[in-house]
Formats: C-alpha cells, structure tokens, sequence
C-alpha cells in the first residue's frame, strides 16, 4: 500500500527563495555601488536607484527561467509591492518620529498636573497636561452625545424612511463632510459664540466638532444599514410589527457592530481638530471640568501653543502631546475594527 | 379560521402591469397552491394579499383582499393587524441575527406588542408544531444563523406561527432547500392546514400535487400575469381544462 505525502507544489522551493534573496542582496550591492560611483547623493537615491535594479533584476530573472510573460509578471510584482511600502512609510516615519521625540516627556506628573503653575521654561517634571487631556475628553464625549443620535437618525431616514427629501440630504452630508473645520469654527463663533455666549468655553468647540463629525457619522451609519438585507425589514413588518419597531428590534441590533465602528471613526475624525478649538475653547492651562464656563484645554491646542512657545522644554512637551493624541486615536481606531470585525457570540 | 378572497385583484409596478384580474376564494382549512412559470405574477399576487406589495415604492394595484369579508386595503384598516393575521414565509430563510432561537420564536410578539401568559408554552408549541422542537431544544439560547438552511426556514415558520395568523402565505419555501428539509416542511405544512389556510407558491409541480387541495395557474405571454386555471389540485393534474395548463403541468413548457 503506498503512502501519499501532501505536496503544495504551487508554493515556492527552497532554491526560489534562495535565488529571490540573492536577487535582493545583489540589488543592494549594486545601488550602492552606483550611488558610489555616479554623483547621486542621499537616502533616496539609494531608495530609488534599488527599486530600479530590484525591478529590472526581477524582470530578468524571470525572463531567464519562464520567458517574456513572466519578465512582465515579475517586475509588476515588484513594483506593486515597492509601492505598497511606500505608502506605508510615511506612516511609519511619523509614528517613529512621534514616538523617539515624545518619549522623552512622558513623565509621571504629565498626567497627574496642568500648566498653570508651570512656565514653558520649566523643567520636565513640573506642569502637566491633565488639562489638556481632561478637556479632550470632554470635547470629544459632548461632541459623541450630540452628533451619534443625529447622524444615525440622518442615516435612518436615507435608508429607511427613504422621503422626499432624501437626495438632497445624501447630497447635503457627502458636501458636509468637505467642509473645511476653520469654516465649522468661524461659524460657531459668528452664529452662538459672539451673539449669545460671549465667552470661550468647551460647550462652542464641542458645536463645532459635532458639525465636523455628523457627516462621518451618518455616512458610515446609512452603509451600515444598507447591508441589512431588506428581507429583514420585510420578515419584521410580515409579523405585525410597525415600521418603528421593526427598525428598533432588529434593523438596528442587526447592525450594532457596524454603528459602533461608525461612532468611533466619527470621534477620530474630531479628537485631532485644532482649528475650531482655537478660536472658541480660548484654550487655557488650568483643569476646567465644566465645559460651559471659562476656557477649556485641549491636546491639539496643547500642543499647537507648546511649540509656538519655542523653549526646548516647550517643544519636547509639545511631542509628548503628540504622542499621547496619536495613541489615544490608535485606540480608539483598534477599537473600532476590533468591534467591526468580532462575529456575534453568545 | 378565516374565509379570504381575492376580487379583481390588479398589479402595477410603476406603469409596468404585472397583474390582471385575478379572484380567486381560499377555503378555510385548505392549502392552495399557485404555479405558473417565473414572472407571472405570484408571488406580487400573494403580496397583494397581506399588504406586502406596498413596499416597492413604484407599486400600484386595485381589487379588493377580503378577510372574514371585510377589505384589508378599506380606508382606515391597521395594516399592522392585518398583517397578524394574515402570516408569511419568505423564499430565503430569514432568522434575525440578532437573536437566538428562542427570541427568533417569539419575536413577532414583541414587534406586535402583544401579551402571552406563558411565553414557553408557546414556543414549545410553535416549534413543535413547525417539526422543529425535537432538533433544538436543547439550544433554545443558540443563535438562529447556527441552524443549517431547512431548520432555519422552519425557525420561521414557527415564528409566523407564534402571532396566532389565521392565513399563512408561503413564497416558494422550500426553493432555497434539500429534498429532505423540503419533505419536512411539505408535512409542517399538511399538518398546519388543520388549523389554519394556507396559500404557497412553488415552482415545484410535485410540491404542489403532494401539499395542496386546489391549485391555480398562473400565466403571463407577454402582458401582464393573469389566472388561467383554478381548480382542484388533482384535476389539474389530471384533467386539466385548458391546454396551456396541460403543457405546463407536464413540463411541455415554463
């Protein structure tokens, strides 16, 4: 009786890989050699000088072995994948950057302290930015408690109540989510801040944030309910249920998940918005837990008057600042695809 | 149970007429089976029946639907009530996701609103009655989407079943399912129609033959879908009046 072995003969040998990696080691050597040798200077000639020979070195390899169609699959190959990497760099770049200039100011007592009693000039380990942090946060949970049931309620009368004014309103929220946040900022302070409240206060940025983040809100909200298969809407009708309850018990359970993820892109659209804030928070170093009274911090204000102050103690603050706003939307944007993407269980 | 009669029922979807003049008496008691080849307007018709046709946002109709003799599209008639009880099973199984077997049963009465004084009974007997209970009651708690597709269709028999309907229309049930769940739902619905009328749409003429008392024929040759033949089941497929139904009934065309 003979025994069969799995094979997986579509998978790469050894001797591929090995001659793939030679490719690649060769290619290295090449461009820099002629990077050497010719008057091109500076990392990106490195860079590119590589991707041409790793291209062309590709191209030929398989020209060599399989022929003509295969020199042209090879070399795409490589010039899909040197582009996927190019993308992602920068991306890379600024998170390393963020994260080897702004370590240096976390400190214990930046989260437990404000800059009110603290000079850009001081040292390190006095001032804080609990102010800032405090006032994000409640920048962005006024702004989620306004903005989260209009944009789902935008969403559900595109999807399901489908009226006559549908179109217009679709076409309303794509212009609005173009609309540039100094413009959500000007406006706040022209229509409420300077004729009702005269006064800066956290309540005026959050109004601005909410325009900024209805539209993402309600965008994300109608194609998540557009993938609820209409079946559902029409199972739920067929056993007497109102058009109201129907979409209370099961459209929107049915589409949970995705109106989380909606919720949380709406927030990482706000929590980095300067422009709005500076105009009408009035910023301030003091920890201001009432968002309707006095001026209220914020990271992206923090961060945006640290540098401006210029001191080297200011600016490594003001990286600091950074870094704790990039985390903070990394895990709110790990959050949301976590949620997106985990199966409903029970 | 409940007397229901079509009279002079018309269709429209936009200025497209899609249905013509059907009358048609469901018997209380009796399953009524309508056949016909794609397109011709049965399953608009039975959509027609519990007010589903309203949905499409081009649809038009005129005619009258007559439960217990009064008209289900008279002015002022709650159309949730209506829909009670008259039920429905769609072509595809449709389980909420959100829920589990046991919510999935007794959803219709949260939509509805309505008052039970002993949920569990209920769902005891829904499932049991849509041959369903032996297969799941030990997971009650699981979600519907966990059912493979004919325990999922009969998931949703049981819960039309659950509101109490006094019709239960059917949209080719058993299109999407293996012969064995097909046989299984075709004796849910022979034991069903002791207590209950049913109308069902099938593609399949031995679905029709086996479940049925009378059978109609419907045809569209090009205009819009009208009845050709309303009799019952086994004199259509015995002795069929009109030529067209013959050929239809023994695959000469359709």
């Amino acid at each position: 009786m003979s025994t069969v072995q799995p094979t997986r003969p579509w998978v790469a040998t050894t001797a591929d890989r090995v001659r793939d990696g030679l490719i690649f080691v060769v290619s290295i050597a090449i461009s820099y050699g002629l990077v050497a040798a010719t008057p091109l200077k500076g990392k990106l000639a490195y860079f590119f000088t590589f991707f041409a020979i790793l291209t062309l070195a590709n191209g030929l390899n398989g020209f060599l072995r399989y022929g003509f169609a295969a020199a042209k699959d090879a070399a795409i190959k490589t010039l899909v994948g040197v582009g996927a990497l190019l993308t992602v760099m920068p991306i890379a770049s600024i998170l390393a950057t963020v994260i080897s200039k702004g370590y240096k100011g976390i400190k214990p007592n930046l989260f437990t302290q404000d800059m009110s009693l603290a000079t850009p000039t001081d040292p390190l380990n006095n001032g804080g930015i609990l102010h800032a942090i405090s006032g994000t946060l409640i920048l962005v949970f006024l702004s989620l408690i306004m903005s989260v049931p209009l944009g789902i309620l935008t969403a559900l009368y595109l999807t399901e109540i489908k009226g006559r004014f549908s179109k217009p309103i679709k076409f309303l929220v794509q212009a609005m989510s173009g609309v540039p946040s100094i413009v959500a900022g000007l406006f706040i302070l022209s229509a409420v801040l300077y004729p009702i409240t005269k006064g800066y206060s956290g309540f005026m940025g959050a109004l601005a944030l909410t325009i900024l983040m209805i539209p993402t809100v309600a965008r994300t909200s109608e194609e998540v309910l557009n993938l609820i298969p209409q079946d559902l809407r029409e199972a739920g009708t067929a056993l007497g249920g109102t058009q109201w309850r129907t979409v209370a018990m099961i459209v929107l359970p049915a589409a949970r998940s995705g109106l989380i993820t909606a919720m949380i892109l709406g927030v990482a659209r706000i929590a980095g918005e300067t422009a709005p804030l500076l105009l009408l928070t009035g910023g301030g170093d003091k920890v201001n837990g009432n968002p309707f009274h006095d001026p209220i911090g914020s990271l992206p204000y923090y961060i945006w008057k640290s540098f401006n102050a210029g001191s080297e103690e200011a600016i490594t603050r003001a990286w600091a600042g950074l870094l704790v706003l990039v985390v903070l939307i990394l895990i709110l944007f790990t959050t949301a695809r976590f949620l997106s993407t985990r199966k409903v269980s029970r | 149970m409940s007397s229901l009669s079509a009279r002079g029922i018309h269709a429209w979807f936009g200025k497209h007429h899609a249905l013509e003049d059907i009358s048609l008496d469901f018997a209380p008691g009796t399953v009524t089976a309508l056949i016909g080849p794609s397109g011709c307007g049965k399953s608009t018709f039975i959509r027609t029946l519990n007010r589903m046709h309203e949905f499409i946002p081009s649809a038009a109709m005129a005619g009258e639907v007559l439960l217990d003799g009064k008209d289900v599209y008279a002015p002022g008639t709650d159309v949730t009530k209506i829909r009670l009880q008259i039920g429905m099973v769609f072509q595809k199984p449709n389980p909420f996701p959100s829920m589990t077997i046991g919510e999935n049963v007794l959803s219709g009465l949260k939509l509805a609103q309505l008052k039970v004084d002993n949920k569990d009974d209920l769902l005891e007997e829904c499932l049991e009655r849509a041959g369903l209970w032996k297969e799941v009651k030990d997971r009650l708690g699981a979600h519907g989407g966990s059912l493979s597709g004919g325990q999922q269709q009969r998931l949703c028999i049981a819960r039309a079943l659950a509101v109490k309907p006094q019709v239960l229309l059917m949209d080719e049930p058993c299109s999407a399912l293996d012969p064995g769940s097909t046989l299984r739902i075709e004796e849910t619905i022979r034991h069903l129609s002791e207590s209950m009328t049913i109308v069902i749409v099938t593609h399949n003429m031995q679905q029709a033959a086996r479940v049925s008392d009378h059978t109609a024929f419907f045809l569209s040759d090009g205009g819009p879908g009208h009845m050709v033949e309303f009799a019952p089941t086994n004199e259509i497929f015995s002795r069929p009046k009109d030529k067209r139904t013959e050929d239809y009934v023994t695959g000469r065309f359709g």
